[in-house]
């Protein structure tokens, strides 16, 4: 299944490698941020709502 | 505006007013080249053009935060915001006060540092003319920073990275007057590039360093 | 839709809503794209004739690249937008985008010195093109630098989207000033390993995926960026009313 990359296999596969753990890392780091933001966000609000 | 730029030249001149030192440090970096490059005349006549510029480039960026920080500190600079004077005409006259204390001594100190790098004699000429049509800007381009990072504490590092992209033209368009004019080629291109970018910087500039310093004494 | 209407998502709470509904759409969009795109340019395609196996570095070195531009582009036009109109969602819009361009930046850059090295024999040389990322890389990095260290919001807004501006003028000047720096005025690329003036159909197609994919990724991360600003900055409102009592 694996194309034939000739020499210059290292060359290729490093590239598409180092892509796509940096967006997997992005994507990651983004979706986690958020998650913990919306949290900390409702916590705020429900503790303004019972003051308020 | 005359009082300002006299009131900004005496401050640099006292005591702990910086003035001396960005030559002082232009002149340890231009000792420490040869330390880590090597002393062949040839080697260092090659790169000279370049390192005088980055010397003069790091030395005027090392001095930017003094632009705004003292007035910033003390309360003057809002004081010169409800002046008459509009704000555009105060960042200039700070760049110039700036040039005028730190890039224009290190262009008349050039020909001496020139002479340690083993700069060949048909550099001189161009090299200064470089620095002195290129300095303007980087003073006008370093005001900038300095409003943007005013009042930040610990704000250099973050003046530094902000002004050193914005320095690359300036510094490629001189760098490169400087090594045509040791090689005898034609520099045309170049000082006009040069020429026009600081221009460009100190009529237009001036606008955004206002509104960022506006912002800032809000 | 007239262009009005689009006015209305600069408010937070339709913003988040709309976002909110069209997110999930789009992220599977993004990653359907960049699937094909890449496993058919991986996968399916021939060797170049000159390059052999490393033109497969294409499909991820141009899309990025590309990204690493217009995501400036982005933050300029919402930078303008926030000077004019004010619009909040426009400002954080901008902060949300920049990390996102800073990544695309660095993989083009990695992807260019990579693909170039069987070529050059070098892990890095000043090529007018990579030169010009890695400047672009550090207007991404002050830009962000100066979005943390300035607590109050709305100077943060304000000075970044000046910063924006004056940014995009000198890196349009250090563009023609690197070209210049490298390759003296009149002469030819050489060293320019951007796609050729022809890309042959058998590459172009899985390439227009690839870059579909890409752009789609971009807006995904941005929305979901965004709505994680205007959270924060819901957050940080909240808690200051409930000191103020």
């Amino acid at each position: 299944m694996m194309p034939d990359l000739g020499k210059y296999a290292e060359t290729v596969l490093s590239a598409y490698a180092v892509s796509l753990v940096l967006v997997v890392v992005l994507v990651w780091l983004s979706v986690r941020r958020g998650r913990k933001v919306k949290a900390e966000l409702e916590a705020v609000e429900k503790k303004v709502g019972k003051n308020g | 505006m005359i009082a300002l730029l006299l009131r900004d030249l005496r401050l640099a001149m006292r005591a702990g007013g910086g003035f001396g030192l960005g030559l002082a440090f232009f002149l340890i970096v231009v000792t420490l080249v040869p330390f880590g490059v090597g002393p062949q005349s040839g080697l260092l006549a090659t790169i000279a053009p370049g390192i005088l510029w980055l010397g003069a480039l790091l030395a005027c960026l090392l001095s930017l935060d003094r632009i705004f920080a003292l007035d910033w500190e003390d309360g003057s600079l809002d004081l010169l915001a409800t002046a008459p004077l509009p704000m555009e005409a105060v960042v200039s006259v700070k760049a110039l006060a700036h040039w005028l204390t730190t890039g224009l001594p290190l262009v008349l100190a050039t020909p001496v540092f020139g002479l340690l790098l083993s700069l060949p004699g048909a550099g001189y000429g161009p090299l200064l003319v470089s620095l002195l049509l290129g300095t303007p800007a980087l003073s006008v381009i370093g005001t900038f920073g300095a409003a943007l990072t005013v009042g930040l504490k610990r704000g250099g590092l973050l003046l530094s990275l902000l002004v050193l992209p914005l320095y690359v033209p300036t510094l490629i368009f001189g760098a490169e007057m400087a090594r045509r004019g040791v090689d005898g080629l034609d520099y045309t291109t170049p000082l006009l590039m040069l020429a026009g970018i600081t221009c460009g910087t100190i009529a237009l500039l001036p606008f955004a360093s206002a509104a960022v310093l506006k912002v800032n004494l809000r | 839709m007239t262009l009005n209407r689009l006015w209305e998502y600069a408010n937070p709470k339709k913003f988040m809503e709309t976002t909110g509904r069209v997110l999930p759409t789009v992220s599977v969009l993004a990653a359907l794209c960049l699937v094909t795109g890449l496993v058919w340019g991986f996968f399916f395609t021939p060797d170049d004739y000159r390059q052999g196996a490393t033109v497969k570095i294409i499909y991820i070195h141009v899309p990025s690249a590309l990204m690493a531009i217009n995501a400036w582009l982005m933050m300029l036009v919402t930078s303008l937008i926030w000077i004019v109109r004010r619009h909040h969602v426009s400002a954080l819009a901008a902060r949300a985008a920049a990390p996102v361009g800073m990544v695309m930046t660095v993989i083009a850059l990695l992807t260019g010195a990579i693909w170039g090295q069987p070529m050059w024999g070098t892990w890095w040389a000043w090529d007018p093109r990579l030169t010009s990322f890695l400047i672009l890389f550090l207007f991404y990095l002050g830009y962000i630098a100066l979005w943390e260290a300035i607590e109050n919001d709305d100077t943060a807004a304000d000075l970044t989207s000046i910063l924006c501006l004056v940014g995009s003028v000198f890196a349009l000047l250090s563009r023609y000033a690197v070209n210049f720096w490298n390759q003296g005025l009149h002469q030819g690329a050489s060293l320019s390993l951007d796609k050729e003036e022809n890309v042959a159909d058998v590459f172009y197609y899985p390439l227009l995926v690839s870059i579909a994919g890409f752009v789609l990724l971009f807006v995904a991360l941005v929305l979901l960026r965004t709505r994680t600003e205007i959270r924060a900055r819901r957050m940080r409102a909240l808690l200051a009313r409930e000191r103020m009592g």
